[in-house]
């Protein structure tokens, strides 16, 4: 809980109201890290930075949800991975283009997002998560049932094609930029939702749902609007990593691949703009670099998880703010 | 138009095995303060959920403004005009108490959906938000979030967002509960000020609040309708004392 303490206040004359944001500090920041991506692949194995980039996108799809609304989806990857079949499967089998085998993918996520939103919103806290839950392993089942999506061996060898013509996507670095450009549309999608008459109800719904019903706000079409876009931006996520790693499979769809983004969420800071992004080059990593242990690498991610929940609940980005907050 | 904004008729809500509000006919003058009164587990908060459809009855009717809102759902009773408070104080803890106030008055622009366009065009509403702080005396806190507040001033800001819908009915669940003397004063002289071109409703336990303010007062015991009138006759009422007392006080 944060602690909250009542300021003594006098009875002073009226101030105005502050009429600067975080808006224009935010942004600077986002236009830093976009020039610190766009230098990073001098440092930094290019495929390794797509696939941050393609996961902070993911988390931050979900973080909308989790952080603005107060829903936690535990079935997010099914809107990840189902894009990932769609961009693969029509780049793949169909000859799509990689930028319309991602447009199928994102639409699909979409759509998928309505069906399954409208279901799960009708219950709340434990229950909605359950519902999410349910409706995924649903979706993993299908998917290993279905003949197109290769079963067990998933849709490989996804054919790098050149995007919009133009663009030579077999040579990493090319595609890393067309994927910093999807990660950057993908995150001022979701800032400016945060930063919208829309993303004020959202809020309102989040701190206190009676209290907005009251005042006349049908709840319940705001959480699913809400929900649409998150599915469809993780859907986006999961499309663009298809094209990129030329492979989409059972993973992707998988509830660990939903739990992940919890952890990265959390991790970097649950409810702040920058956390997800944060998370998830923390988790993905680890991952890469720790790959030598083996399985080891989960027991290390649970631990991080429990020291997290324990310690640092507000994650690494939330902590910081918070201890810049008390500076200033 | 009818003299009374809200009519209930038979309403009644059974929880398994147990009556909480049986057969009440409810009549609220308009242009009236009306207070609901009565002993622990009266029935009154679920009367008040029933009128405002935060639940639904089991039988009867209720009627605002002639026009039956049984079945309608809660967020368009507040379109109505009709619009509550909550028992334990109803703010968004974490928005500023201009906020607060906005997520009010924005619904009526109709870009409530619009997740493309800035939170920017929402500052036509500032100066309007402003005011409403102003009439309940928190002008100068109006940058900081509501959970900062006092529970007195929680209390005023809720009223300051009610207040925001410009509602012909105001429902206040206990606007005095959990206050200190002082706030009480001051939450009972702003309930008259909103009062004055409105129909109020309240549930309430502090009694001298409710002489003081009340036009009629209708007492429950035990989910039905004990004694209905002014303070005057209502006290005076050897039901009413017995529920409040018990038997061998009176």
């Amino acid at each position: 809980m944060l602690k909250t303490q009542t300021p003594i206040l006098a009875e002073s004359p009226a101030a105005p109201p502050k009429a600067a944001s975080t808006t224009g500090r935010d942004l600077m920041i986002f236009g830093g890290l976009l020039l610190l991506l766009a230098a990073a692949p001098l440092v930094l194995y290019p495929v390794f930075l797509m696939k941050v980039l393609c996961f902070a996108l993911f988390a931050l799809a979900f973080n909308l949800l989790i952080g603005y609304v107060g829903l936690l989806s535990f079935g997010h990857a099914m809107f990840f991975g189902g894009a990932a079949y769609v961009s693969a499967y029509t780049v793949k089998a169909w000859g799509w283009t990689p930028e319309l085998g991602i447009l199928a993918g994102t639409a699909c996520a979409g759509v998928l997002g309505a069906v399954v939103g409208s279901l799960a919103i009708r219950r709340q806290g434990i229950y909605f998560a359950m519902v999410t839950l349910a409706l995924a392993q649903m979706f993993f089942f299908f998917c290993l049932q279905a003949p197109f999506t290769g079963g067990e061996d998933g849709i490989q060898g996804v054919p790098r094609r050149p995007i919009l013509g133009l663009i030579d996507t077999t040579r990493d670095i090319n595609l890393y930029f067309v994927v910093l450009a999807i990660f950057a549309l993908g995150f001022l999608v979701i800032y400016r939702t945060i930063h919208s008459p829309f993303g004020q109800v959202l809020k309102a719904i989040r701190e206190n749902e009676p209290r907005a019903i009251s005042l006349g706000y049908r709840t319940d079409q705001y959480k699913l609007l809400a929900f649409v876009i998150s599915a469809t931006l993780a859907g986006l996520a999961g499309a663009t990593k298809a094209v990129v790693f030329q492979l989409a499979s059972l993973t992707d769809v998988a509830w660990q691949m939903s739990g992940e983004v919890v952890l990265m969420t959390l991790v970097g800071g649950l409810g702040t703009v920058f956390g997800p992004i944060v998370g998830a080059a923390v988790i993905i990593t680890m991952q890469n670099y720790l790959a030598g242990f083996g399985e080891w690498v989960l027991v290390i991610q649970g631990a991080i998880f429990v020291v997290v929940v324990l310690l640092f609940r507000r994650g690494i980005v939330g902590e910081l703010a918070a201890f810049l907050g008390r500076r200033t | 138009m009818s003299d009374y904004i809200i009519e209930t008729a038979g309403l009644t809500k059974e929880f398994k095995g147990f009556t909480a509000v049986n057969a009440v006919d409810l009549r609220i003058r308009r242009g009236t303060i009306h207070a609901l009164i009565g002993p622990n587990g009266a029935g009154k908060t679920t009367c008040f959920n029933l009128i405002t459809k935060f639940l639904e009855p089991t039988r009867g009717t209720i009627r605002y403004n002639g026009r039956d809102i049984t079945r309608a759902k809660p967020a368009d009773i507040a379109r109505l005009g009709m619009v509550r408070s909550f028992q334990i104080s109803a703010t968004f803890p974490h928005l500023t108490l201009l906020e607060n106030v906005r997520v009010a008055l924005q619904r009526p622009l109709g870009t409530s959906f619009h997740f493309w366009r800035p939170e920017s065009s929402l500052r036509a509403l500032d100066e309007r938000a402003m005011a409403l702080l102003d009439e309940v005396g928190l002008t100068a806190y109006a940058t900081l979030p509501a959970v900062e507040l006092s529970y007195g001033r929680k209390r005023a800001l809720e009223i300051a967002t009610t207040l925001a819908l410009d509602p012909e009915m105001l429902l206040l669940d206990e606007p005095t509960s959990g206050m200190g003397h002082e706030d009480i004063g001051r939450v009972a002289a702003l309930i008259r000020r909103v009062a004055a071109n409105r129909t109020v409703l309240m549930v309430e336990h502090n009694l001298s609040v409710v002489s003081d303010l009340s036009d009629t007062i209708t007492v429950l015991a035990r989910g039905e309708i004990l004694a209905e009138g002014t303070y005057a006759q209502v006290s005076k009422n050897p039901d009413v004392v017995d529920a409040y007392m018990g038997t061998g006080h009176a």
